[in-house]
């Protein structure tokens, strides 16, 4: 057991481990269901690719969070026997498909929150976290790279495409005040030199989703409600939209009929 | 295995240089640089191994090659261990690896391109600006068009050449 885990409370340490698997995890599985629909075949291949580099990542994560909690769960225990108050993926990852506009912008607001946090785990105190934040930096540089293209190619498209863009915009953008909120647990692991506060993080995700808005020339909805960080409500803490229950009972399924099975 | 009989390191990579990418099997597993150590502990041989990306479909099966490849060979007491940091790069592919993905059609990648989400760069691409020219496996032509940012392979991407019209792989830079 490495010294960071030693310094840190180890729930805590778990609990934020789950909430970066979770969101690799709920995000991955949202993109997945594109797979067979999507409105061309290079983006269905390109949206079952990133889903594929998500659930490989959250395989990381959530195997780290289980080796750090030490009490035998695996990766797959967590993915797939927690209930959804168990999951601590953010809400803007478990927002519904929508159209392909939403999708994409979905998949920009937090590939553009995703790059930051990989960058600043890189530095983290504890190696297994700036090992797999290394790994996954490059596959999460190369998703933002996609995304930030798609969504200046529609933004700056046709009038129908841009509408959807910038209604797409208006719809999630109301979500993303949750990935910067920091709580006990992100203090927790920000003093034991884990993790960043989700907080400074916020300039520079303003700055690439500014720069990119404009270059799409999509109005930014500027101050605006944010949900999961007033009250008790929020992913972080548990408090999901009632989509998470919709996917959990696909993801679930087969290994809540089947205790056990396995390929 | 005693230390007597144990085959010699180099004579087992050479034979993990036999074993092919599952996905690509035109390039070896040694090819593609994802071997990083092979040593003997005691009487285990101990293959660390470095995944291409975090998802990747055919780790296991990777793994899955490198044994039986060495368990044919006579080799019973292997251990793999994945090893993810520093992480894998597409610049770790051979020379030889190269010109063997040329040969089949894939376009081979060209180090120091991966993606570092900077969006500087990234507008300056958009904007035409860029001096990355990817060269068609078949004619060479460099008027070539990326058609997705994904192929048929999380490390691929799919191009098509302007001049002879055939579409083609290019191999990711990660």
């Amino acid at each position: 057991m490495g010294a960071a885990v030693a310094a840190v409370d180890r729930a805590a340490f778990v609990e934020w481990l789950e909430r970066v698997g979770d969101n690799a995890l709920v995000l991955g599985h949202r993109v997945s269901e594109w797979c067979g629909h999507s409105p061309v075949l290079e983006e269905d291949i390109a949206l079952a690719n990133q889903a594929l580099d998500l659930i490989g990542q959250c395989q990381l994560w959530l195997g780290l969070a289980g080796e750090v909690e030490g009490q035998g769960r695996s990766a797959d225990n967590l993915a797939y026997l927690r209930d959804a108050a168990a999951f601590r993926n953010v809400l803007l990852v478990e927002r519904p498909n929508g159209d392909f506009g939403q999708t994409l912008m979905r998949q920009f607001l937090f590939d553009a929150f995703h790059i930051e946090l990989m960058r600043a785990l890189k530095a983290s105190s504890d190696p297994r976290v700036a090992e797999i934040a290394a790994k996954a930096e490059k596959e999460v540089a190369y998703h933002l790279e996609r995304s930030a293209d798609l969504v200046i190619s529609l933004g700056d498209g046709t009038e129908e495409s841009r509408n959807r863009m910038q209604k797409a915009l208006n719809v999630l953008y109301p979500y993303t005040g949750e990935m910067f909120h920091d709580d006990a647990t992100d203090k927790a692991v920000a003093e034991a030199g884990i993790a960043p506060l989700p907080s400074s993080l916020r300039a520079a995700w303003d700055a690439t989703v500014r720069e990119v808005l404009e270059a799409a020339t999509l109005t930014h909805p500027g101050e605006t409600y944010q949900h999961g960080i007033n009250g008790a409500g929020g992913g972080k803490r548990g408090v999901h939209s009632e989509y998470l229950g919709y996917i959990l009972a696909e993801m679930q399924f087969l290994q809540r009929a089947y205790p056990g099975a396995v390929w | 295995m005693s230390a007597a009989t144990r085959p010699q390191i180099d004579e087992i990579w050479r034979w993990l240089s036999q074993v092919p990418d599952p996905e690509i099997p035109v390039i070896s597993l040694t090819d593609l640089g994802i071997v990083r150590d092979v040593a003997w502990q005691d009487d285990t041989l101990v293959v660390t191994v470095t995944p291409t990306y975090s998802g990747c479909p055919a780790t296991s099966i990777i793994n899955l090659d490198i044994e039986q490849a060495l368990r044919e060979r006579g080799i019973e007491s292997i251990r793999l261990e994945r090893q993810l940091s520093p992480p894998w790069t597409s610049d770790w592919l051979t020379e030889e690896g190269r010109e063997k993905l040329r040969a089949y059609g894939i376009a081979p990648p060209i180090d120091g391109t991966a993606a570092d989400g900077r969006l500087a760069g990234r507008i300056a691409r958009l904007a035409g600006s860029s001096n990355l020219t990817i060269a068609c496996p078949r004619c060479g032509s460099t008027h070539t068009e990326k058609i997705s940012q994904f192929g048929s392979t999380p490390c691929k991407a799919s191009y098509r050449c302007k001049d002879c019209l055939e579409p083609f792989d290019y191999f990711k830079c990660i």
